[in-house]
């Protein structure tokens, strides 16, 4: 394997050690390499927001980032953070509002609209419209998913 | 008829009235909210094989000579093949169909051989044991070209200087004249004639899952099993079955989760055909997955049309005739097996279409070119024919000083007029402009905007107010395609068992891409049997498993599928009644079915779980009459033939701000009527519609696959091809009229194409009635800030 480094990193809360190539994208890592398929990979340069996922409590493209940069790093998937039901709220309501069809884009759309919930502020539809701006959804209107997120960030309902 | 008196509430039961209306959550969006869906690239197989291709660079040209020689040799390469090789195993297709006469295009094959049409053409296949490898070895292919030359203009094409298929004598795929007479006397006798020629703008739908196919030959079996992001697994069951050699029940066609289809995943694509022949050849899994590049080059591209269009009035207002000429570009093949004539024909068939003149003429020619093909993309001719006619109508109650409003009032069919033959032909079976008029204006404030309006002008704030009225085919019978020899299913069936626990399976032949078909198959089967909805299941997409069918396309699945899911039911409750009064030696007539219960018809009183009355005909039917067998596997299928198609109708509204110096435009609110018969969940309903909204707001104002003189798509990224996000997104209000079907006793017409259909048109309109102050028009769509500055710069 050309390249290829050993890396250690924590991915749900576990550790995992593997040899990877340079080259490797994270989102393929954790897809091909560990089998977390929930992070989908939509566009491969940045733009859609479908792998995202979070990396020592940042979100970041899974395409735009390498696996050998996440070495020592602590990585949470739309899968650990369901088991860990910290996006349960959020799950909730989106299942509630129907704001999801095809769901390929709702792991990176719920790890977008849970970052605007760790923030722990009251926001407007503008202000969440322009948090998940960088997250393509080709399905729905962006409205139900707006009207999701602004349930659970402003605790109405 | 309102919702309540709909023949499908069954006297007595609570229940039976419980879920059609009803705004109920999906139980299969669970899954995909935990990342736990299946998409093909989420399979995982032994001796799974990867595919990736070798695409021509250019538009046209013949193919001097291909190189596999270092290649061959990369790390993991399992190996690399021509055209050629592949055709031993997959036969070539030829994308006509009888009822479009005249339509024409030449022998296509799953890899180029000799000559590549346009630039992506797939030429050379690479497998390898990962993506990875096979896309290194992809580097080391040495090719030689001969460039041929390219025609990438549709007026060049169509006067034919150059031909790019040399056994056909000009470049025109299809053609088509329509004419009621009495045209030109309608012109002469007009007060007022306006003409315009509008522009459409070649764009895709980027679905965000790409294209995937996973084929996985069993030789010993000489069987195929095939998981594909697909709209129609039946359809491919007998293309691949055709074109590999293989019998047709051997092949099994798996779409499970697909992510976005929109009519993109519903054709023959010629790398899928070469995957599932490498999986026979080479007898193993193969894997393709189009990455994003490709699915911006490949993907089937839709709508660059001009037209010009004519339209009579009389000063008072009435339209009084259309006249048509439609120019459209195709690529170099009609795709396989539904054509890339059908968008054409659309346009011809639709345009004028809520309005009652009597007169019509339209010219449609249809030619090829060397860039990507196009085909049917979700509202398939409707954004261009809504366009065209509303901005033509526009343009007329301008001239007249009419108001855009009153001017429809004036000339939309009447509500009373049905069933109405339309001057192209098509039938209406009874539709509600005026209501969808009404309640539209209601909604929107129409005369506070407009008030609004004038003050905001005199401030220099430039707001436009766009209407768009429209009619929409949805449940198509055979009439689309199956008469014309095409081997595409217009009925579909449903399947439903009462489990021993109670518990009801549903299986049907029409797919789920996120549109919530499982959803109401299982609002519509737990109404029809009398259970909860948790106590049902819903399997679709496996042609091993689930009745033939159609699958997912043209506004079909709850018209079609859920009639088949209903009659299904209601079958299933008659089954199940009639053993219940066996087993209860009482009189079926007095018994119902309510609450997961075979209850009294009268008494509404409780006699016998339904998990009961599983258990005594599944593991004790030695209790029953000894000339009585239990039936609790029921099959129903329906096809939609009184009408070719179930028409809709409903009409839009945009409200926008244009800036003149930036050229931006502001989306500030869209409104939607709709009647698409009885609503079976509108909170689905509601964001299917607001979805396709914001792509037909794609079309109007971002979306364009641009190519060079030469033929090289310029934009075949998401960073340089723009497709609408969240932040420039208006809030969408929603509202319907409900007018059944009566072909049907669910009622369901189509809905899934509506918002697509009348967005652009209405964008349209609200822009030039911003720019109208201005004198400025735009009718080149996408209406970029670019183009709205010139026409600034012009008036």
């Amino acid at each position: 394997m050309e390249h290829a480094y050993d890396i250690t990193l924590t991915v749900n809360g576990t550790t995992v050690s593997r040899r990877v190539p340079a080259r490797l994208h994270l989102v393929d890592f954790l897809r091909e390499d560990l089998e977390l398929t929930g992070s989908h990979a939509g566009c491969e340069h940045g733009v859609c927001g479908a792998c995202t996922v979070r990396v020592n409590g940042e979100i970041v493209r899974g395409c735009l980032m390498l696996a050998v940069q996440a070495n020592g790093c602590r990585v949470d998937t739309i899968e650990g953070l369901s088991d860990s039901k910290e996006l349960a709220g959020l799950q909730k309501a989106f299942h509630q509002k129907n704001a999801l069809q095809c769901g390929f884009c709702t792991p990176g759309m719920l790890m977008a609209a849970q970052d605007l919930l760790l923030k722990g502020k009251k926001v407007s539809r503008e202000e969440i419209r322009t948090h998940i701006s960088g997250n393509y959804c080709r399905c729905t209107g962006y409205q139900a998913i707006v009207d999701a997120i602004e349930e659970v960030v402003n605790g109405k309902g | 008829m309102g919702k309540a008196e709909l023949p499908l509430h069954a006297p007595g039961t609570k229940l039976d009235r419980g879920y059609i209306g009803q705004s109920v959550p999906r139980p299969n969006a669970q899954r995909l909210l935990q990342g736990r869906g299946s998409y093909v690239d989420d399979l995982r197989f032994p001796r799974l094989a990867h595919v990736v291709f070798y695409r021509s660079p250019h538009a046209h040209a013949k193919i001097k000579r291909l190189d596999f020689s270092k290649g061959l040799k990369s790390e993991g390469v399992i190996a690399i093949l021509d055209g050629r090789a592949v055709a031993e195993y997959c036969t070539p297709w030829v994308g006509v169909l009888a009822h479009l006469k005249g339509i024409k295009s030449p022998p296509q094959h799953a890899i180029a051989i000799e000559r590549a049409c346009w630039q992506g053409e797939a030429v050379a296949a690479v497998v390898a044991e990962t993506r990875a490898q096979a896309e290194d070895a992809l580097g080391l292919i040495e090719a030689e070209w001969e460039e041929l030359p390219a025609v990438i203009d549709m007026q060049e094409s169509l006067e034919g200087k150059k031909i790019i298929h040399k056994e056909f004598a000009d470049n025109i795929c299809f053609s088509r004249q329509h004419d009621t007479g009495g045209v030109d006397e309608a012109f002469a006798a007009a007060d007022v004639v306006v003409e315009e020629t509008f522009e459409f703008g070649r764009h895709t739908g980027v679905c965000l899952e790409g294209r995937a196919i996973l084929a996985d030959y069993n030789a010993a079996e000489h069987s195929l099993t095939v998981y594909h992001s697909t709209q129609a697994p039946h359809m491919m069951q007998d293309i691949f079955s055709r074109h590999l050699g293989i019998p047709e029940a051997s092949v099994r066609v798996i779409a499970r989760d697909v992510g976005g289809s929109f009519g993109i995943k519903v054709h023959v694509y010629p790398d899928e055909m070469a995957t599932a022949a490498l999986s026979v050849m080479l007898r193993r899994p193969v894997k393709f997955v189009a990455d994003r590049l490709e699915s911006f080059a490949t993907d089937i591209h839709a709508r660059e049309h001009k037209v010009k269009i004519k339209m009579a009035v009389s000063r008072t207002g009435e339209i009084l005739a259309f006249d048509l000429d439609d120019l459209s570009a195709i690529g170099p093949y009609s795709v396989y097996p539904r054509t890339s004539g059908i968008e054409g024909n659309q346009v011809v068939n639709l345009t004028g279409g809520p309005y009652k003149h009597r007169k019509y003429r339209a010219k449609l020619n249809v030619v090829f070119t060397n860039k990507n093909v196009t085909c049917q993309y979700r509202a398939v001719g409707h954004p261009i024919a809504v366009a065209l006619t509303e901005g033509i109508v526009d343009k007329a109650a301008a001239k007249l000083g009419m108001d855009p409003a009153e001017f429809r009032r004036k000339n939309l069919i009447p509500d009373d007029a049905y069933p109405y033959t339309f001057p192209s032909g098509i039938k209406f079976e009874r539709l509600s402009h005026h209501q969808t008029l009404n309640k539209l204006l209601d909604l929107m404030s129409y005369k506070k905007l407009r008030e609004e309006q004038e003050v905001l002008r005199k401030q220099n704030i430039f707001r436009g107010i766009g209407l768009a009225a429209m009619i929409e085919v949805t449940n198509p019978s055979p009439a689309f395609y199956g008469v014309g020899g095409a081997r595409i299913s217009a009925q579909d069936g449903a399947t439903l068992r009462l489990e021993p626990t109670g518990m009801v399976t549903v299986m049907c032949s029409v797919t789920e891409q996120g549109q919530g078909t499982e959803g109401i198959f299982a609002q519509i089967a737990a109404s029809a049997v009398g259970v909860s909805m948790d106590k049902v299941r819903v399997i679709t997409g496996d042609t091993g498993v689930t009745p033939y069918g159609g699958g997912t396309w043209a506004s079909r699945g709850a018209g079609i599928g859920g009639e088949a899911v209903l009659l299904a039911g209601r079958a299933l409750r008659s089954n199940m009644l009639e053993i219940a009064s066996k087993i209860l030696n009482l009189e079926k007539e007095t018994l119902d079915i309510g609450n997961n219960a075979i209850i009294g018809k009268l008494t509404q009183e409780k006699k016998m779980p339904l998990e009961e009355l599983g258990r005594v005909a599944y593991f004790r039917p030695d209790t029953l009459p000894m000339d009585f067998q239990a039936e609790l596997t029921v099959t129903r299928h329906y096809t939609p033939r009184q009408y070719g198609f179930t028409f809709t109708n409903g009409i839009q509204a945009s409200l926008v701000e244009v800036d003149p110096d930036t050229g931006f435009v502001k989306l500030l609110k869209h409104w939607c009527v709709e009647d698409s018969g009885t609503v079976i969940n509108p909170m689905l309903v509601d964001e299917q519609l607001r979805g396709g909204v914001v792509q037909g707001i794609g079309a109007a104002l971002f979306e364009e696959c641009l190519y060079s003189p030469e033929g090289q798509l310029l934009n075949g990224s998401m960073a340089d091809y723009l497709v609408p996000m969240s932040g420039e997104m208006p809030d969408i209000i929603c509202a319907h009229v409900e007018t059944p079907t009566l072909q049907s006793q669910l009622g369901a017409k189509g809905v899934g194409e509506a918002g697509t259909a009348g967005a652009p048109g209405a964008v349209m309109n609200a822009i030039n009635d911003a720019l109208a102050p201005l004198n400025a028009r735009v009718t080149a769509m996408p209406f970029t800030p670019e183009r709205i500055l010139r026409a600034l710069a012009k008036a």
